[in-house]
Order: C-alpha cells, then sequence, then structure tokens
C-alpha cells in the first residue's frame, strides 16, 4: 500500500520537468513535448485521486485529456511544419516578427 | 396717479443720442462726412430741444419731480429694479448742462475734427457717451445709474484711445478705465450694502426710508456706504487718490477732454453725492471724509498746475483742482452749492478747453506754452473768450465762477460742518487758481510769439493740423470753432446770475433732505483745535460780504503776481525755479505720484501676474498637470508595453507567472 | 513489492523527464518522453487503471509521440541548440528547486493512518464500467470531443498545405 502522496510528489516532480522545459527551452518541438510532460503529471494525479475518492470520474477526465493533447499536437505540429516553411529555423527566439 | 401733461417723453432724452450713435457706426463708414455731422449734430441738438422742453414742462408744473416706469428688469425676492427715469430739479440741471454743453461741443468738434481719421467713429463715440451720460443723471435708482456710470467710464476709454495708433494714448486710454474700475468696485460694494440694509436702489425709497434713521455719531453704516460711494466718486471725479488718469487723459482729442473730463464725466461724482445727501448728511464722518479729500485735492492739483508747461496739462490740472471745490462743497453739506459750482464750472472749463484746442489748432498742433506767446495778434476771437474764461475761472465777478466760487468758500467757512481750515485752504487754492490761470493766458497770448514760424512738425496729438495748407503762421480758427466758443462765453458771463440770492439753493430744496439732529463732526472737533466761539449766524450778511470781497481781492491778486512774473519780469520765474529747485523739481514732476503709484502697486502686480500666475499657476501648474499625465501615460504604457515583446518565451513566461497565481488562488480558497 | 514496483517505474519516469532536458539532439528527447509515457502506463495499473493504461500506451505513446518522431525526421530537426541560461530562470528557479526538495521531503515523512490505497492486483477501473460512464455521465463531452478531434483534423491539414502559387 503505498500513500497517495508518493504519486503526487511524481506528479508534482513530473508537472515541474514539464514547466522547467516549457520556459527553458529553445526548439519548438521540444517546447511542446513538455507540454505533453505536463499533462501526463497532471494524468496522474488525476487517477490517483480517482482511486483514492473511488469515483471513475477521473479516469474520464484523463481520457479526455488524452483526446485533446492529441489534437493538440496536431495541430501543433503542423503549425511548426508551417513555421519551418516561412522562417527555415526552429528557434523559437527567431519567430519574432511581432518584436518591437 | 395719472398726470395729464402736454408733452411727457423723457425717454427721448437718453435714446435719441444711441440712435445717432448707431446710425454712425452701423453705417458712418460708408456715409459722406457731411452726413455724419449732420447725423450727430441733429440728433444731439434734438435731445437738447427735448430736455428743454421737459424741464420748461416740469417747472411750469405743480410737481417737484416725475418718474417713469419703462419697464422691470430685475425682480429678485423683495429686490427689483426698473428701468426707469426721474425727471426732478437736479436730474434736470444735470441734463440741460449735459445736453447744452454737448451740443456747443459737437459743433465745434465738426470743424476740429474734419481732417482726423476715423471721422465717424468719432462721432459714434460721443453720441455713445451722451446716451451713457443721459442715463446715468436721469436714471431713477442706482442700479441704471451705475449702467451709465460704467458707460461713460466706456466711452471715455474709447475716446482717450481714439488716437489708437499711437501707444501713448492707448496706454491712457486703459489707465483711465482700470483707475476708474478701481473706483467702481467701491462704488458696487456700497450698492451692495445698500441693497442689504434698504433692499431697494430706488433714491426715493431709499430717501423714504433714511428719514426714519438719525444721524450716525460714530461709523456706521451709513458711514460705510458713504465712504464707499466717495471711493466710486473718486475715481470718476479724479480726486486723492484716483486722479492720476486725468492728466494722462489729454490724450485724447481737444473735444473729448473738454466735453468728458471737463463739462460732464468727471462731474458724475460730485452729481451722485448730491444725489446721495440723505446718506451723507447723516453720516458726519464720511461727510468729513469727502470734505477733506476735496480740499486737498484742489490744493495739490493747483499747486502741480502752477508749473506745468503743456496747455491741456495746465487745464487737466485745474479740472482736477475745481472739482476739488465742488468736494469740499459737497463735504461741508453745502451740495447745491456744488452742483452751481458744477454748472458754471461747466461753462468756463469747456470754453477753457476749447479755446486751447483753437490755439492749437491755430499753430499747427504745439501745445507747448513755451513756445506760443503774443498770439493776440493772430487770433483775436480765440484771445477774446480765452480771457472771459480766465476771468471766470479765476472768480472775479460779476463772472459766473466769482458767485459759484464765493458760494462756496462761504458754505465751508459758515456751514455747520465746515471749518475756517477748509476755507483758508479754498482762499489759497484761489489765489493759486487765479496765478497759473493768468499765468496760461500771458503765456499764451502775451509778449512775442517764440514758436517756429514754419512749424509742420507733427509730433503732438493734433497730428491732422501740420497737414493743413496753412502751416506756418498762427491763423484764426474758422467760425464753426469759435461760434460755439462765443455762446459759452456768454454762458460764462451770465450762467452765475442765477445764483444771486440763493435762489439756485431753493430750486435744489426739493432735492437735499433737511435732517434735522444736532451734528457735532466738524473738521475742529475732529483736531480737537480750540474753537473759537462758533456763531450759529448763518445769514450773517456783514461777514458773508467781508469774505467776498476777500476772495475778490485773492483774485486779483494773483492776476496781478502773474502779470508781475510773465509780462513785467519775465525772467524771474526762471529764478525763482532755480531757487527753489528741488521743491520746484517734485512739483514738476507732479510729486513723483505716477512713479510712485507704478512702483507700489503696479510693478508688484505685474510681477505677481507674470511669474506667480503665469509662470507657476499656468505654464507649470495647469499645463504641467495636463502635459504631466501625458507623459505618465506614455512612461507607464512603455512599461507595459514590454509584456507584449514579440518573443514566444516572454509569453510563455507570463503564461507559466499567471497560471501560478491562479493556482497559489485556488489552493488558498481550498484551505479557507 | 507495491512499493519497489512503483520506487522502479518511478525512476523511469524521474529519470526520463531529467533526461527529456538535458539532451541537446531533439530526438533524444523525444525518445526519452516515450520511455516517461511506458511508465506511467504501468504505474496506472498499479493503481488500476487498466482502460487508462492501455489508452495511454495506444495513443500517447503510440500516436502522439510517433507524430512527434514524424515530424522531427520530417523537419530534421537534429540540430544542436545553443543554451543561454535565462538570468530569470536562474533567479527563480534555484530557490524553487531547493523549495520545491524540501517540500517533497516533508511531505514524504508524513505519516497519516488513512492514506494507503489500493493493494496491488486489485483493478479499480475495468473497461467496461468506463464504457459506462462515458456513454452516460459524459455523453455530449465525448461527442463534442469528436467534433474537436475533426477539426484538428481538418486544421492540420490545411496548415501543412503548400500554397500553389
Amino acid at each position: 500500500m503505498i500513500p497517495i502522496s508518493w504519486y503526487l510528489l511524481l506528479s508534482a516532480f513530473l508537472f515541474a520537468c514539464g514547466v522547467t522545459g516549457f520556459l527553458t527551452k529553445r526548439n519548438i518541438i521540444t517546447l511542446f513535448m513538455s507540454i505533453e510532460l505536463m499533462l501526463n503529471g497532471v494524468n496522474l494525479s488525476f487517477i490517483a485521486f480517482a482511486t483514492r475518492l473511488q469515483t471513475l470520474d477521473g479516469h474520464i477526465f484523463v481520457f479526455f485529456v488524452m483526446v485533446v493533447a492529441a489534437a493538440e499536437a496536431a495541430v501543433g505540429l503542423a503549425i511548426i511544419i508551417s513555421v519551418y516553411r516561412t522562417r527555415e529555423t526552429l528557434n523559437v527566439d527567431r519567430v519574432n516578427l511581432l518584436k518591437l | 396717479m395719472t398726470i395729464t401733461l402736454p408733452f411727457w417723453q423723457p425717454w427721448l432724452i437718453p435714446i435719441l443720442p444711441l440712435i445717432g450713435a448707431l446710425l454712425n457706426g452701423l453705417f458712418g463708414r460708408k456715409l459722406p462726412q457731411k452726413l455724419v455731422s449732420g447725423i450727430a449734430l441733429f440728433f444731439t441738438g434734438a435731445s437738447f430741444l427735448v430736455a428743454l422742453a421737459h424741464a420748461w414742462v416740469l417747472v411750469s408744473s405743480p410737481y417737484a419731480m416725475l418718474e417713469t416706469k419703462y419697464g422691470t428688469w430685475i425682480t429678485v425676492g423683495q429686490f427689483h429694479a426698473d428701468f426707469a427715469l426721474l425727471v426732478d430739479h437736479l436730474s434736470l440741471i444735470m441734463m440741460l448742462v449735459v445736453t447744452g454743453v454737448g451740443f456747443l461741443i459737437h459743433v465745434y468738434a465738426v470743424a476740429y475734427m474734419e481732417h482726423e481719421g476715423g471721422y465717424y467713429r468719432f462721432f459714434t463715440y460721443l453720441n455713445l457717451f451722451m446716451f451713457f451720460m443721459l442715463v446715468l443723471v436721469l436714471a431713477n435708482n442706482y442700479l441704471l445709474m451705475f449702467v451709465g456710470w460704467e458707460g461713460v467710464g466706456l466711452a471715455s476709454y474709447l475716446l482717450i484711445g481714439f488716437y489708437f495708433r499711437k501707444d501713448s494714448a492707448a496706454n491712457a486710454g486703459k489707465k483711465a478705465f482700470i483707475t476708474n474700475r478701481v473706483g467702481d468696485f467701491g462704488f458696487l460694494i456700497a450698492l451692495f450694502l445698500l441693497i442689504q440694509q434698504f433692499g431697494t436702489l430706488r433714491y426715493t425709497q431709499v430717501n423714504d426710508i433714511l428719514t426714519h434713521f438719525g444721524t450716525e455719531q460714530h461709523a456706521g453704516i451709513l458711514t460705510a456706504i458713504g465712504l464707499l460711494m466717495l471711493v466710486g466718486a473718486c475715481g470718476k471725479s479724479a480726486q486723492i487718490p484716483l486722479y492720476v488718469w486725468l492728466p494722462d487723459a489729454m490724450e485724447g482729442p481737444t473735444p473729448v477732454s473738454a466735453l468728458i473730463h471737463a463739462a460732464t464725466m468727471v462731474t458724475a461724482g460730485v452729481y451722485m453725492v448730491a444725489r446721495s445727501n440723505a446718506v451723507f448728511t447723516r453720516a458726519p464722518l464720511a461727510l468729513l471724509a469727502v470734505a477733506i479729500i476735496g480740499t486737498l485735492t484742489s490744493f495739490f492739483a493747483a499747486t502741480i498746475g502752477i508749473t506745468q508747461t503743456d496747455i491741456k496739462r495746465v487745464l487737466a490740472y485745474s479740472t482736477i483742482s475745481q472739482l476739488g471745490y465742488m468736494f469740499m462743497a459737497a463735504g461741508v453739506a453745502a451740495y447745491s452749492a456744488a452742483v452751481f459750482h458744477l454748472m458754471t464750472h461747466a461753462f468756463f472749463k469747456a470754453l477753457l478747453f476749447l479755446g486751447a484746442g483753437s490755439v492749437i489748432h491755430g499753430i499747427s498742433g504745439e501745445q507747448d506754452m513755451r513756445k506760443m506767446g503774443g498770439l493776440r495778434k493772430y487770433m483775436p476771437w480765440t484771445f477774446g473768450v480765452m480771457f472771459v474764461a480766465t476771468l471766470a475761472i479765476a472768480g472775479i465777478p460779476p463772472l459766473a465762477g466769482f458767485w459759484s466760487k464765493d458760494e462756496i468758500l462761504w458754505q465751508a467757512f459758515s456751514s455747520p460742518f465746515g471749518s475756517k481750515i477748509f476755507w483758508a485752504v479754498g482762499a489759497v487754492t484761489a489765489f493759486m487758481t487765479s496765478f497759473y490761470m493768468f499765468r496760461l493766458l500771458f503765456m499764451t497770448f502775451f509778449g512775442e510769439y517764440r514758436g517756429a514760424k514754419d512749424a509742420g512738425h507733427d509730433a503732438s496729438h493734433d497730428a491732422a493740423h501740420a497737414r493743413d495748407s496753412h502751416h506756418g503762421t498762427p491763423h484764426e480758427s474758422p467760425w464753426m470753432m469759435l461760434s460755439p466758443l462765443v455762446l459759452l462765453a456768454v454762458l460764462s458771463i451770465f450762467g452765475g446770475l442765477v445764483g444771486i440770492g440763493n435762489r439756485f439753493e431753493h430750486f435744489l430744496d426739493p432735492v437735499i433732505q433737511k435732517v434735522e439732529e444736532p451734528h457735532t463732526s466738524n473738521l475742529e472737533s475732529v483736531l480737537a483745535m480750540a474753537a473759537e466761539p462758533k456763531t450759529e449766524e448763518h445769514e450773517n450778511k456783514g461777514l458773508e460780504t467781508a469774505l467776498m470781497g476777500l476772495s475778490v481781492a485773492i483774485a486779483f491778486a494773483g492776476l496781478a503776481l502773474a502779470w508781475f512774473l510773465y509780462i513785467a519780469r519775465p525772467e524771474l520765474p526762471a529764478k525763482i525755479a532755480a531757487s527753489v529747485h528741488g521743491l520746484y523739481e517734485l512739483v514738476l514732476h507732479k510729486y513723483w505720484v505716477d512713479e510712485l503709484y507704478s512702483a507700489v502697486l503696479i510693478t508688484p502686480l505685474l510681477w505677481f501676474s507674470r511669474v506667480v500666475l503665469w509662470h507657476t499657476v499656468d505654464q507649470k501648474g495647469i499645463d504641467g498637470l495636463v502635459n504631466e499625465s501625458a507623459v505618465a501615460a506614455r512612461d507607464v504604457s512603455a512599461v507595459v508595453r514590454q509584456q507584449q515583446s514579440g518573443l514566444v518565451r516572454s509569453y510563455a513566461g507570463w503564461i507559466a507567472a499567471g497560471a501560478a497565481v491562479v493556482v497559489a488562488y485556488m489552493v488558498w480558497m481550498g484551505t479557507r | 513489492m507495491h512499493q519497489f514496483l512503483f520506487l522502479l517505474f518511478g525512476a523511469f519516469c524521474v529519470g526520463g523527464a531529467i533526461n527529456l532536458l538535458l539532451q541537446k539532439k531533439t530526438i533524444n528527447s523525444a525518445l526519452s518522453l516515450i520511455v516517461v509515457m511506458g511508465s506511467l502506463a504501468l504505474i496506472y495499473l498499479l493503481l488500476g487503471a487498466e482502460f487508462v493504461a492501455v489508452v495511454q500506451v495506444i495513443i500517447y505513446a503510440g500516436a502522439i509521440m510517433v507524430l512527434y518522431v514524424f515530424v522531427i525526421m520530417l523537419l530534421n530537426a537534429g540540430k544542436e541548440e545553443e543554451v543561454q541560461g535565462s538570468h530569470v530562470a536562474k533567479i527563480f528557479g534555484i530557490p524553487g528547486l531547493f523549495a520545491g526538495g524540501i517540500i517533497g521531503i516533508w511531505v514524504l515523512l508524513q505519516h497519516r493512518p488513512d492514506d494507503k490505497l489500493l493493494p496491488i492486483g486489485a483493478m479499480y477501473g475495468p473497461a467496461d464500467k468506463v464504457g459506462e460512464l462515458l456513454f452516460t455521465k459524459y455523453l455530449l463531452a465525448f461527442e463534442v470531443t469528436s467534433i474537436l478531434v475533426l477539426i484538428a483534423i481538418m486544421g492540420a491539414v490545411v496548415l501543412t498545405r503548400r500554397s500553389r502559387s
């Protein structure tokens, strides 16, 4: 029997890693992957609580999170491809046409 | 009550000149000169005839006064003021003087201003002035009088600054108006006090209420009202300390000086004091102030008049001095004497100014008496009328000035409010008046002509006369200018006879309220001098005749001294001036009063306006507020704008920060 | 046993996450992420969520990550990236790290009696129960999500089309 706090700590750690990568990395694709990492950490949290509270709603929510993550990944990658085609770079700092 | 009179339309008297002013003002630019002058003369003359008719009707009717209301003006609570005219004996005299002398001056001006620019403008302003002055004297309440009061101030400003391209003229106009305004401020406060105390500004109602008041022994509300009215009168009638505008007002054309600054506008103050006699007689302290100021002013101005060399300036200071006489008379509660002198002074002072204008016209614009002399042979008619006028003002019988001035001196001596000191100062002033007036006459008309024979300079005010083809030798003026002079001379000779035997005084009896209370305030009690046994015999004929003889002697003494110094020994004046050099310089520079005002009042005020109000309040404060708020908005937005950097990673950072805030909030809510 | 399994898979997760951050090549990061997802699926199984675990493997690791790998290879995104430390990150990050560590240790040391979860092997989330819930209570969300996916597909197709000029 594992205390729920262990799962939650793991979830928090995954989320923190995701945030760090999101803020720090320069490659767009790596940025997106950090977002996926964040989502996974959150999923873990949901499942842990669902088991704890003996309700299946958490599983449903995770399911939907995954669907949304899929959609987001698809569209996001499409955008990345468009950006790569126009700007010839995957460095997020170079995508700065809006900069004053 | 309905009054059946053969003809009673007093509104015509002020309105006729107003119509003339409107016609000339709106259309005069396009009309030929003859038509412009014709319009002006017609309406002024018509006004005079109507005034004459009304005077006749009133005098032959059983009434002493008639009020006619033309409409309500203001109604606020209990207070109301109307457009209404009052014709009684006092306003009758005033309106006859204004319209009569005014008409004569208009005639003179037609010829005098013939070559000036702005002909129609001149007559517009002149008629406008007539309108306002008539409103002033015919009003039946103080508020309508104040309208006229302000209006004549405006007309005076417009006319003094008539040669508006000259800086000195424009400045003189401004000075006149602003100094008048200071006086008007006092007058306004007096009006407010009247409204507060009596709830009305109508003369008849105020006088009725005042009959229930006793004489104030100490300073009370009536004294306050009286003193404030005095302030207003000082502004308008050029008494100390607000007289400084009148000498500078000589920048205006000479007919203006004659009409406004000799005969009519400056007498408005005297009229106002006479009209408010009910207030003043019950406020002995205020009355005393009037007398002191009048006496002081007449003496002061006479001393300055002795040293001046510009012919118009001498006459200006003479006007101030004579007005001082009128105030002295009013200040000893001899209101009818003051009005009498007002009337005679209008005659001979207008004559003096117009004659001076004739002289100036004749020698192509020169006004400095040191460059005149011997003009008697070139301008005999002008000399004749000026001689008459000088006799009149010096107080030589049987001309008009003698009767009125002597009446004033007698009242100053014998009135219960009077004092021998007033009489003494008045007598010395009479001596000085006679002296400087004859000095003027001798310097101008006697001796050798000291001016340049081919005078073509146009440095002085009546510049256009240099453009006349006949500059060079001095010449006489045209008949159109001379005939009003002759008429005024006749009036100066015979005008005083109406005062013989107290007839004038009785004529004004209905206007003057008699206050049957013991009055104690007079100059002697204030100065705590040992009083001589005060004989209550006002009608001591012997004393009166003795004083009369003394006045005549004083007048002749002045003439003699002037003869001595300017004809017999013309080199003496310069030597005398050199020997009392300091005193002479002081008087010559008018006691440095203008400079004093400038340093004490005007310069600090201008400094305050410029440095405090303009630089600090306006530029730094208000502009600063507006500009700084714009700058602040820009700076704030510059900071806020950093957030929209266009860099994806900074957006990512902001998102993360925002998310952290939201999560923290939710955690905090969860733990509550 | 339970704890050992958890610790094992937890270590895989942690290692994969840290590796994701530390790798310079993108493809390596992607592969680390796949490791993380697989470990997570196993942890879900530990929690008894069998349906979700399978869905995780199939969809997350099997579809989404494959898509990522395709794009990486398509764009040849194996380029090195320059890493410049950001000042803000250092200022907030290092103390944050310490704070996080301390909190974590404090939590771990807590002893709460009612904190234990399922024993191993007890499956809590069977597919049929989940499906039942999905098609009754969350039916609307389910349908809407399907539309969302459709839109995403269309978006992806449109965005990547080369404009014919």
